[in-house]
C-alpha cells in the first residue's frame, strides 16, 4: 500500500507539470495581448507597450517564461497581477473561501439527495417510481446550470419572494443554499443514476439471495449487504466530482453574482491576466489530483478485491 | 458408481438459479442475433428512443433548412414596432408567435435559426472527439508498454484541466469566435473520456480468445485492430459519445451565455439567454424560450444516448 | 402442532418436537413465472417429504424446476416474476406459505438453511468471512461481536478450514473454491438448523474437492441428525449420500425411489435415459447414449407427458394424457415402498 501511494504521488508530478504547462501555453502562446487588453480602447505608444512587456518578462521565449513560472510556483509565488499589482496568491486567497463553501454545500447536497434518490429508484427498478425518477434526472442533466439558475432565481426570488436573487458581498450560509442546489443539480442527477444502476444490478446478485436465506432482516440485507457493494462506484464518482463542482462554480457564481474564484477567473480572462488564470487552474488541477488519489485509496479500502502491487 | 456425469449434454453448469425464462426466453430459438441487430430490435420498441429520434430529426431539419419553419429573419430588428412585444400564443409559427426580444427580433425566428449552431457544434465536436479518443485509446490499450504510459499520462493531463475553464481560456484568445473556433476548443479538451473508455475496452478484448486466435493464425496488427478489436470495442465508445453529445450542446450554450462562446452575428440560444437575463423580471419568456430549446435539444440527445446504452448493454436492464 | 420456538438457542432433540410426521412436506406445489414471453410454468404439482436425518436427492436438468422448488421452500423466490399459484409447504406441520414475512424470516437460517452452488458469488465479496459467519449469531441470537467471532472460528474449525483463527478476517476471494464452499456450509450450519437445502453444492468444484465437500456435508448431517435436500444434476454425487431420489422433469416429479432401487431398476424412460448416458468403463469404445432433443420450453410445455417428444417409447396416449405419479409394484403386485413413476408404461419400463 505504501509503495502504491508513493508510485501514485510520483505519477502525479508529470501530470501536474503537464496540466499547468498546457494552461500556460493556451494562455500565453495563443494570440491575444495582456498589455493591450490593459490599455483597452485607448491608443498607447508601442514603445511603452514593449517596455511594460520587458518589465513583466513577457518578451522572453515561452519556455523560459514557463520555467520561470514553475520555479516561482514551487516557492509559493504565483506571480503578480498586471492591473492591480497585487500578488496573485492574495487575490486567489480572497476569492477561494466562498467557492469552497459553495462547493462543499453542493457536494453535501449531491451526496444526500443523489444517493437517496438512487436507492429509492434502484430498489424497485423498472417500476413507475424508478422511471419517473430516471426521467427527472434526465431533465436535470439536460438543463445547463444557467438555465436552471435563472429558473430557480425566477421562481424563488421573483415569484415567491422567499430568497434574494443575488447574494450579498459576504454571503451567509443560507444565502448560498440556492446557488449550491443549482451547482449540485448536474452531479446530483449523475449520482442518482449511478446509484440506481449499481443498486439495481447488485440487488440481483447471488450474495443478496444468500443474505435473505440467512434470515437477516430486510434493513440489514439492504443497509449492509447491498449498500456496501453498491456504493463503491458511487464513491469513486463523487471523488472525481469535487473537481467538477469547483469548475462548475464559475457559471453558478456568475448567475448569483458571487465574488468567488469563478468570477475571478472570468474577470482575469477578460483582462488577460495570465498569472491569475494559470494560478486558479493550477489550484483546480491540484484539487483534482488529490481527490483522485484519495478515491483510489478509498477504493482499496471499500473493495478488498482490489489490491495494489 | 460413476464419479461425475453431466446430466445434460448441452451445458455443464445449469443456469437454473435464475428464472427459467432467462434460459428459455428469446423468440425464435436457434436464430443467432448479433449485439447490433439485438440492439436494433430493442430500440425499435423503446418509446424513449422513438420520441428522441423524432425530436432529433426535427432539430436536424431545423438546422439545415430553417426557412421551412419561418419566413421571418432572425436578424431583422425593429425596435420601434416590436420592442418586447409579448407572445401571441395563438399565432402558431408566425413571427410574433413567441413574441419579440429587446431588439425587436422575432424570438420564434431566432429559436429556429439557433438550432444550426447548437447541432453543428454538438455533432462535429462529438465526431472529432470520438475519432481522436478512439485512435489514442486503441493505440494505448493495444500496444501497452511505454506507449500506453505516455498516452495515458497525456490523457491525464488533458483530463485534469477543467473543461469549461479550459475552453474559456482558449476561446478568449480568439478575436473572431466562429462556430469552428468553438468546435476546435471543445474538441481539443474533450477527447479524454472517450480515450479512457476505448483503452479499457481494448485491454479487455485484447485478451479474448478470438483475438489470441487471430494472432496465432498470423493476422497482421492492422487487421487485428480493424477487424477484431474495433468492432468489439466500439459499443461502449458509442454509448459514451452519444451521451456526451448532449453535454457538448449544453457546453456550447453555456460558453455562449458567458459571452466567451459564439458571438453575434451567429444566432445562438446561449447568446439569446444571456441578452435576455436583464429582462427576467418583466419579460421572462425572452429568456425562458431559448432556455427551453437548449434543454429540449440536450434532452433529446440524452434520451437517445440512454436508449442506445440500454440496447447495447443488456446488463443494465 | 408446535409453533416455532423463538428463544431456543440450543437445538432441542429433534424427534420429540413435533412427534411423528416428516420435517418438511411439500404438497402439490405450483410456481409460475410471468415473463415478457408468456407464463413459464416452472413447478407443476410437486410433492415430496423429508424427515429428520434423511437425505432426499432431487435430480433434474436445468429448467426442471428443482431449484425453483428449493427457492420456494426457502422463501427466496423473486416475486414477481415468480408466483406461487397452488400448494402447501408444511414445515413441522405448519404451512410456511401462510406465515407472515417476519415469521418466515425467523425460520430462514435458523430452522432451514441453504447452501448455494457458486460460493464465490454467493458470499458477499466486500465483507470478511468472519463477519458473514458472525452475522448469523449476532442477528439471530443477539451475540456480541466478540462472542460471534469466537463462534465463527469454531465453525470454521468444524468444517475443517486450516488455520481458522488466522483466516477469519480474510475475504471470500482469498479462499480456494473448496474452502469457500466449506464456508458456505459453515454458514448454513451455524444455528444448527433442522433442514439444509443444498443446491448443486459441488457443481462448481474440482472432482477431487467435490468428494471431500460431499463427505463433509454427509458427516455433519449425520452428526446433527438434520434433514437434507440435495439438488443436483449429477447422478454420481447422489449415489453415495442420498436415501431417496426424486427425478424432476419440466416441473414435475417423474419418478421417486430409494437410491439403490432407482439405479438398478428405473421405472421411467427419462431416468433410464439418464442412467444410460453415464459413460461406463465396461462399455468402452461404444457410442455413448444421449437423450435426444432438448428440455421443453416452460412457456409451452407439450400436452400429455412432457417427456413424450423425447421418449423412445412414446405412444398416442402419452401425447394426450398426463400420466399421474403411480405407485410402482413388483410384477406380482407387491408394493415397492417409496417408489412411484409418472409414466403410462412404467410396468414395461421396469419389468419389460
Amino acid at each position: 500500500m505504501g509503495r502504491y501511494v508513493a508510485r501514485r504521488l510520483l505519477q502525479m508530478i508529470p501530470v501536474f507539470i503537464g496540466s499547468t504547462l498546457l494552461v500556460f501555453l493556451m494562455m500565453y502562446a495563443l494570440p491575444g495581448d495582456p498589455v493591450r487588453a490593459l490599455a483597452g480602447e485607448q491608443h498607447v505608444d508601442p514603445a511603452q507597450i514593449a517596455q511594460i512587456k520587458a518589465d513583466l518578462g513577457l518578451d522572453q521565449p515561452i519556455w523560459q517564461q514557463y520555467l520561470q513560472y514553475l520555479g516561482n510556483l514551487f516557492q509559493g509565488d504565483l506571480g503578480t497581477q498586471i492591473g492591480t499589482k497585487r500578488p496573485v496568491a492574495d487575490v486567489i486567497a480572497d476569492a477561494y473561501p466562498i467557492t469552497v463553501r459553495l462547493a462543499i454545500f453542493a457536494f453535501i447536497f449531491t451526496v444526500v439527495a443523489g444517493i437517496s434518490l438512487g436507492i429509492v429508484a434502484g430498489l424497485k427498478a423498472e417500476s413507475l417510481r424508478d422511471r419517473s425518477l430516471l426521467g427527472l434526472t434526465l431533465v436535470l442533466i439536460s438543463m445547463p446550470s444557467f438555465v436552471l439558475g435563472f429558473l430557480v432565481q425566477h421562481l424563488f426570488a421573483f415569484q415567491l419572494g422567499i430568497a434574494k436573487p443575488n447574494v450579498s458581498l459576504e454571503p451567509t450560509n443560507s444565502e448560498l443554499i440556492m446557488p449550491a442546489i443549482v451547482l449540485a443539480s448536474l452531479s446530483l442527477a449523475y449520482v442518482a443514476r449511478l446509484t440506481r444502476t449499481s443498486v439495481a444490478e447488485n440487488i440481483r446478485a447471488d450474495y443478496m439471495r444468500t443474505a435473505v436465506a440467512k434470515g437477516l432482516p430486510r434493513r440489514r440485507v439492504i443497509g449492509v449487504h447491498l449498500m456496501r457493494n453498491s456504493l463503491i462506484p458511487v464513491v469513486t464518482f463523487l471523488g472525481t466530482d469535487i473537481g467538477a463542482l469547483m469548475g462548475g462554480a464559475i457559471v453558478t457564481e456568475g448567475i448569483f453574482n458571487i465574488k468567488g474564484v469563478g468570477q475571478l477567473v472570468f474577470e482575469a480572462l477578460g483582462k488577460r491576466e495570465g498569472a491569475t488564470v494559470v494560478g486558479i487552474v493550477t489550484l483546480l488541477v491540484i484539487v483534482y489530483l488529490v481527490c483522485s488519489l484519495l478515491v483510489d485509496l478509498l477504493y482499496a479500502v471499500l473493495d478488498p478485491r482490489i489490491r495494489y502491487a | 458408481m460413476p464419479d461425475t456425469t453431466a446430466l445434460t449434454k448441452s451445458t455443464d453448469v445449469p443456469a437454473e438459479a435464475q428464472t427459467p425464462a432467462a434460459t428459455d426466453a428469446g423468440p425464435a430459438p436457434g436464430k443467432p442475433r448479433s449485439l447490433w441487430s439485438d440492439a436494433w430490435h430493442d430500440l425499435r420498441r423503446n418509446p424513449l428512443f422513438l420520441i428522441s429520434m423524432v425530436l432529433i430529426l426535427l432539430l436536424a431539419v431545423m438546422a439545415i433548412f430553417p426557412g421551412l419553419f419561418t419566413s421571418a429573419s432572425p436578424r431583422d430588428a425593429n425596435l420601434a414596432e416590436h420592442y418586447l412585444q409579448h407572445p401571441k400564443w395563438g399565432n402558431f409559427f408566425a413571427p410574433d408567435w413567441l413574441g419579440y426580444d429587446v431588439q425587436g427580433r422575432s424570438i420564434y425566428a431566432r429559436v429556429v435559426y439557433g438550432a444550426r449552431a447548437s447541432i453543428t457544434v454538438g455533432v462535429v465536436v462529438t465526431i472529432a472527439v470520438t475519432l481522436t479518443g478512439l485512435v489514442i485509446g486503441m493505440l494505448a490499450g493495444y500496444f501497452g508498454g511505454w506507449l500506453d504510459t505516455i498516452l495515458s499520462r497525456i490523457t491525464d493531463v488533458f483530463f485534469g484541466v477543467p473543461f469549461i475553464v479550459g475552453a474559456m481560456v482558449i476561446l478568449t484568445t480568439f478575436e473572431e469566435r466562429s462556430v469552428w473556433v468553438v468546435i476546435l476548443s471543445m474538441a481539443f479538451l474533450g477527447w479524454t473520456s472517450i480515450a479512457r473508455v476505448a483503452r479499457g475496452s481494448v485491454i479487455t478484448i485484447k485478451q479474448a480468445d478470438y483475438v489470441v486466435a487471430a494472432k496465432a493464425l498470423g493476422a497482421s496488427t492492422t487487421r487485428i485492430l480493424t477487424r477484431h478489436i474495433l468492432p468489439n470495442a466500439i459499443a461502449p465508445v458509442i454509448v459514451v459519445a452519444t451521451i456526451a453529445l448532449g453535454g457538448y450542446i449544453a457546453a456550447e450554450a453555456t460558453l455562449s451565455f458567458l459571452g466567451i462562446g459564439l458571438a453575434e452575428p451567429t444566432v445562438s440560444w446561449g447568446i439569446d439567454v444571456s441578452t435576455a437575463k436583464d429582462q427576467l423580471r418583466n419579460a421572462p419568456y425572452v429568456l425562458v424560450i431559448p432556455s427551453v430549446m437548449v434543454s429540449i435539444t440536450v434532452l433529446s440527445f440524452l434520451m437517445f444516448g440512454d436508449a442506445v446504452r440500454n440496447a447495447l448493454d443488456p446488463k443494465m436492464r | 402442532m408446535t409453533t416455532i420456538d423463538k428463544t431456543a438457542h440450543v437445538p432441542a432433540p429433534r424427534e420429540s418436537v413435533s412427534g411423528d410426521g416428516p420435517l418438511l412436506d411439500v404438497r402439490d406445489l405450483h410456481v409460475e413465472f410471468h415473463t415478457r414471453d408468456g407464463v413459464a410454468k416452472a413447478v407443476n404439482g410437486v410433492n415430496y417429504t423429508v424427515s429428520a436425518g434423511e437425505t432426499l436427492a432431487v435430480l433434474g436438468e436445468s429448467g426442471s424446476g428443482k431449484s425453483v422448488t428449493a427457492q420456494t421452500i426457502m422463501g427466496i423466490l423473486d416475486m414477481p416474476p415468480g408466483k406461487i399459484t397452488q400448494g402447501e409447504i408444511l414445515f413441522r406441520g405448519q404451512d410456511m406459505l401462510k406465515m407472515s414475512n417476519e415469521e418466515r424470516r425467523k425460520v430462514r437460517g435458523r430452522k432451514i438453511a441453504m447452501i448455494f452452488q457458486d460460493a464465490l458469488s454467493s458470499l458477499n465479496p466486500v465483507l470478511s468471512v468472519g463477519y458473514q459467519l458472525g452475522e448469523m449469531f449476532r442477528v439471530h441470537q443477539g451475540m456480541s461481536r466478540k462472542d460471534a467471532k469466537a463462534k465463527s472460528i469454531e465453525l470454521m474449525d468444524q468444517v475443517k478450514i486450516p488455520a481458522a483463527a488466522a483466516r477469519i478476517s480474510d475475504y471470500p476471494h482469498q479462499f480456494s473454491g473448496g474452502m469457500r464452499q466449506r464456508i458456505m456450509i459453515a454458514m448454513a450450519l451455524a444455528l444448527e438448523p433442522d433442514l439444509i437445502i443444498a443446491d448443486e453444492p459441488t457443481t462448481a468444484l474440482d472432482v477431487t474437492v467435490q468428494a471431500q465437500v460431499m463427505d463433509l456435508l454427509a458427516e455433519l448431517q449425520r452428526e446433527y441428525n438434520m434433514g437434507l435436500i440435495l439438488i443436483t444434476h449429477d447422478l454420481g454425487v447422489v449415489a453415495d449420500v442420498a436415501d431417496k431420489i426424486a427425478v424432476m422433469y419440466a416441473g414435475r416429479i417423474v419418478e421417486t425411489a430409494p437410491v439403490g432401487e432407482l439405479y438398478s431398476r428405473p421405472a421411467h424412460p427419462y431416468t433410464k435415459g439418464l442412467l444410460d448416458s453415464i459413460p461406463r468403463l465396461d462399455q468402452k469404445g461404444q457410442e455413448l447414449y444421449a437423450i435426444k432433443g432438448l428440455p421443453p420450453n416452460l412457456t409451452r410445455i407439450p400436452a400429455g407427458c412432457a417427456f413424450s417428444p423425447r421418449c423412445p417409447k412414446a405412444q398416442d396416449i402419452c401425447r394426450t394424457d398426463v400420466p399421474p405419479l403411480a405407485p410402482v409394484t413388483e410384477q406380482d403386485g407387491l408394493e415397492l415402498v417409496g417408489r412411484g413413476s409418472a409414466c403410462h408404461f412404467w410396468k414395461e419400463t421396469i419389468h419389460g
